[in-house]
């Protein structure tokens, strides 16, 4: 199939971007980032640079390919990241609109690659449970509900790709802090720390310059796991309980 | 050069215990001026800089990607072994030992393994606390799986994303230390060169990849964490940016490579579809639990099938062949990755492959279907279901176990894998060669460790499924932070390594010019197409089956290929700049190396063994052929400026097993 892209192209962080045209043929059987391998090595081939963009498992885990595709984070499909994302989706002639995430706490690198840092200093803030290599019970010595522990797990797929900050007209991390703040919480061995660390992992959040919450429920939409909303409505209670007093 | 494993006296189960017990130690006042570099932050570097900054050393750590959390261990799908023996079903410490030595092929030191299956009790127990979302029962206690090569339950998981949550896990103790200065991250910097001074490791050449900026890191010591060389074959089941470069310029400075030619071809990945493909995608072996594999009997179905004019779902049962099942009988579908890798080879070589290419055999999932949908029926009282019910509640048991494999596979290739059979073909998956380390973990470089998949030691000629996750955190959280001891005990009165003394800087001269040399060739050919024919080289001549005319073919190409790279490579940007090509034009460089290495290896191996196939040194049956009088021993090659390679012998002393012909039938 013969494709129309129009490519977001910036050479910096501090340079004017715009888009570009190119012409590509594909198969039906390709990624979407082999595609756009394709294009490279075409674009190599004329002596040209070719389009930077970020990649590395190429199988929907690490969360290191993230660009906006049509204006979806993503592109199309539900469940999906970009690099799982296959060519069979499109049929000859589509045009495709490929640009970086636009956010302010994402700052373009270059091209359609984004710095996430502030995800990681989020983290950071206390998106762990503190515990020293050595100190653990046995494994078995806490039993924890099935249910609930799969609950947690849901939470805990986050990938860390930002598709939810892309999604939301705020630019909101709320998805992305909620999702940790849950797994860790609905665990008995996070429970300990829970209050404390949702405090300090919103206060970082606001800090990065993250938006409030829109409330357009985008973000689970467009998240490559699926993550539930439920799971901001869980933070923003205990949020208020760690201002408040009351148990979250 | 003699190589001295200083595996410690006494009895195999009394090692650890008695060794860590005398071990040196650094008090804390000295540790908080001792200095460590940890380069990779999967499971085995991201535990250790996590653990060591626990410990209370200033620890810099060191990772290509833009964060911590993306190394390629996030990857690993289907679980980690540990001999906790929650199953009762017969599991100890010392059987772990045993499956791990013997799957490996003999081919491993006994008292590394043995510290490995002892020391996973403690990584399951420390997961858990740190909030890892293992797979549980209704009771709420801790469920296992069974993997290959074993005949008991041991393997614990999460989904199929068990590296990931391990990874979460070990990075959310890394970010906690991050946090309170202990380790200090540095994001988005490639290690280019190791720096020695006085013959000690002392620090390391990085390159910002954002801006393009060499950086000379100084520390008493630095622990090597950057995984394996899978990708020297161009398609593997590694990430893109997964590389030797690390593990290989510290070879150029001494360290040594060992069995390199011990390569891990795992048997269940997507198969090939075309010119274009950049990388393979690994179904987990956990499918092998409940998947059948086997092509048709009768060529003439063969055929319909490549052609579409019959479904895998027309082949009758009697004109299936259930190679595993018929050939191993003992453990079936579970055999150990090498021999199922083989035998899928043996059966698409008499031209039964399933798809277009002939490179393909069935993954059915139809018996188990039926089977969990008849227990479900029982389980839930319903009399004479039917036969749609049983499929109904059958897939719903199967999605619970493998959803999202199941999910991936059909994203990929379009197929329904509840409905029709998965289609899968080996694919390089881990690499069993490394660094060579002491039981230390420490190279013979002094002050230069190796850990995780980096290193060599543990997994011999063949690893075992759900041990990578076990070895890299068993290195991390429990090895390492106690053997770097007995390395900087005798360093508390080192003072702060000055990056600024002649060997710093001879050494970012070197990688300027390096960096400089590369760009100014100006060529005609991508990077890209050079790293594509060298995967096609070493599939063709140093994959599953290898033989010493290829070899030495093999050889030739590679070094044939190695000038042409330096004479007609085209690497378009510049050094000063966000330069993906760049970073993957040093890359391939150092595969060039590493492949001409790999092959050396394997054509001076005259034997079989694991993941090591010489198609000379095969039983009438086809099974490995070991040769423990001549090769029992682990080859670790130095590699010169001039690509001269010396073979130095570490020689295996087995107290404890009986070396065998390993069977599974």
């Amino acid at each position: 199939m013969k494709l129309n892209l129009k490519i977001w192209r910036q050479k910096g962080p501090d340079s004017t971007g715009g888009f570009e045209t190119y012409m590509v043929e594909a198969d039906e059987h390709m990624s979407f980032l082999e595609m756009l391998d394709v294009l490279n090595e075409q674009l190599i081939h004329e002596k040209k640079e070719p389009v930077a963009f970020e990649h590395d498992c190429r199988e929907g885990i690490c969360g290191t390919c993230n660009m906006v595709i049509d204006g979806r984070p993503h592109g199309p499909q539900q469940g999906t990241t970009t690099c799982q994302l296959h060519m069979r989706a499109y049929k000859d002639g589509d045009t495709i609109t490929i640009e970086p995430i636009r956010a302010k706490s994402f700052p373009i690198i270059k091209d359609l690659a984004v710095d996430r840092s502030s995800f990681d200093r989020i983290i950071q803030a206390g998106g762990y449970i503190s515990v020293n290599t050595g100190q653990a019970p046995d494994a078995n010595a806490i039993p924890i509900e099935k249910d609930q522990s799969s609950r947690a797990f849901d939470a805990a797929t986050c990938i860390g790709c930002g598709a939810c900050v892309a999604a939301c007209p705020n630019g909101s991390a709320m998805l992305f802090t909620a999702a940790k703040i849950s797994h860790l919480a609905l665990l008995p061995q996070g429970k300990v720390e829970h209050t404390k660390r949702t405090s300090k992992m919103v206060a970082q959040m606001d800090k990065e310059g993250f938006g409030m919450c829109s409330n357009v429920e985008a973000c689970e939409v467009e998240c490559p796991k699926e993550i539930s909303t439920d799971n901001i409505a869980r933070m923003n209670r205990s949020f208020l309980g760690s201002i408040f007093g009351s148990e979250g | 050069m003699s190589l001295e494993s200083n595996v410690p006296k006494g009895a195999l189960a009394e090692k650890w215990t008695n060794y860590r017990s005398k071990m040196n130690l650094v008090a804390p006042n000295n540790k908080r001026r001792i200095e460590v570099i940890v380069v990779g932050t999967g499971l085995a570097g991201a535990s250790a800089a996590a653990t060591l900054g626990e410990l209370g050393y200033k620890v810099k750590c060191f990772t290509f990607h833009d964060s911590p959390r993306r190394a390629h261990s996030i990857a690993a799908q289907g679980g980690i072994n540990a001999a906790k023996n929650y199953q009762n079903d017969g599991d100890s410490i010392y059987r772990l030992f045993y499956d791990t030595i013997k799957g490996g092929d003999y081919r491993s030191r006994e008292a590394n393994t043995h510290r490995l299956a002892e020391i996973s009790l403690e990584i399951i127990d420390q997961a858990v606390a740190q909030g890892v979302p293992l797979a549980r029962e209704y009771g709420g206690l801790l469920a296992n799986r069974s993997f290959g090569g074993v005949q008991v339950s041991r393997t614990f998981y999460a989904r199929g994303q068990t590296g990931q949550q391990l990874l979460l896990g070990a990075y959310q103790a890394l970010s906690r230390q991050i946090s309170n200065g202990s380790v200090v991250m540095h994001n988005r910097h490639e290690m280019l060169d190791l720096v020695k001074v006085d013959g000690k490791a002392r620090g390391i050449i990085t390159r910002n990849l954002l801006t393009g900026k060499l950086e000379r890191h100084a520390a008493h010591c630095v622990v090597l964490a950057t995984g394996g060389y899978g990708n020297v074959f161009y398609l593997s089941t590694n990430a893109m940016m997964s590389n030797v470069s690390a593990a290989w310029r510290s070879v150029k400075k001494g360290a040594l490579m060992a069995n390199p030619c011990y390569t891990q071809i795992h048997p269940t990945c997507i198969p090939v579809s075309g010119e274009y493909q950049s990388k393979l995608t690994l179904m987990s072996e956990s499918l092998r639990n409940d998947g059948r594999v086997w092509v048709p009997k009768n060529m003439e179905d063969v055929m319909a099938i490549r052609e579409g004019k019959l479904k895998p779902t027309d082949i009758k049962e009697e004109d299936r062949d259930y190679y595993l099942e018929r050939r191993y009988p003992a453990f079936g579908n579970l055999v150990p990755r090498d021999v199922a890798s083989r035998a899928a080879k043996i059966a698409t070589d008499e031209g039964k492959g399933v798809n277009k290419t002939g490179l393909a055999v069935f993954l059915d999932f139809e018996a188990a279907i039926q089977r969990y949908g008849n227990s479900e029926a029982i389980s839930k009282g319903i009399a004479n279901p039917s036969k749609d019910m049983i499929r109904k509640m059958g897939k719903e048991v199967v999605k619970q176990k493998y959803g999202n494999l199941f999910q991936m596979y059909e994203k990929i290739t379009g197929d329904n894998p509840y409905e029709t059979p998965m289609k899968i073909y080996p694919a390089v998956h881990y690499t069993m060669g490394g660094v060579w380390v002491d039981y230390n973990l420490q190279t013979n470089v002094p002050g230069l460790f190796a850990l995780g998949e980096a290193n060599f030691s543990d997994h011999g000629a063949n690893r075992l499924g759900a041990s990578a996750l076990m070895q890299g955190l068993a290195d991390g959280y429990f090895v390492i932070p106690y053997t770097i001891g007995q390395f900087l005990a005798d360093e508390i009165r080192t003072p702060m390594i000055d990056n600024n003394s002649e060997e710093f800087v001879e050494a970012e001269k070197a990688v300027a010019e390096r960096i400089d040399q590369i760009l100014s060739i100006k060529g005609d050919q991508s990077v890209e197409s050079f790293h594509r024919r060298l995967g096609k080289i070493m599939w063709e001549y140093c994959g599953m089956s290898r033989n010493a005319e290829g070899l030495n073919k093999g050889i030739q190409m590679i070094k044939d290929l190695r000038a042409e790279f330096y004479r007609d490579v085209f690497v378009p940007g510049r050094e000063d700049d966000f330069n993906p090509e760049l970073e993957k034009a040093l890359r391939v460089a150092d595969f060039l190396e590493m492949g001409e290495i790999m092959m050396a290896d394997a054509l001076n191996r005259n034997e079989s063994a694991g993941g090591h196939f010489r198609s000379e040194y095969q039983s009438e049956e086809g099974e490995a052929q070991r040769n423990d009088a001549d090769y029992a021993y682990v080859a670790a090659w130095s590699w010169d400026e001039g690509g001269n390679h010396q073979l130095h012998k570490e020689d295996l002393v087995f107290e404890n097993v009986e070396l065998k012909t390993r069977s599974y039938k």
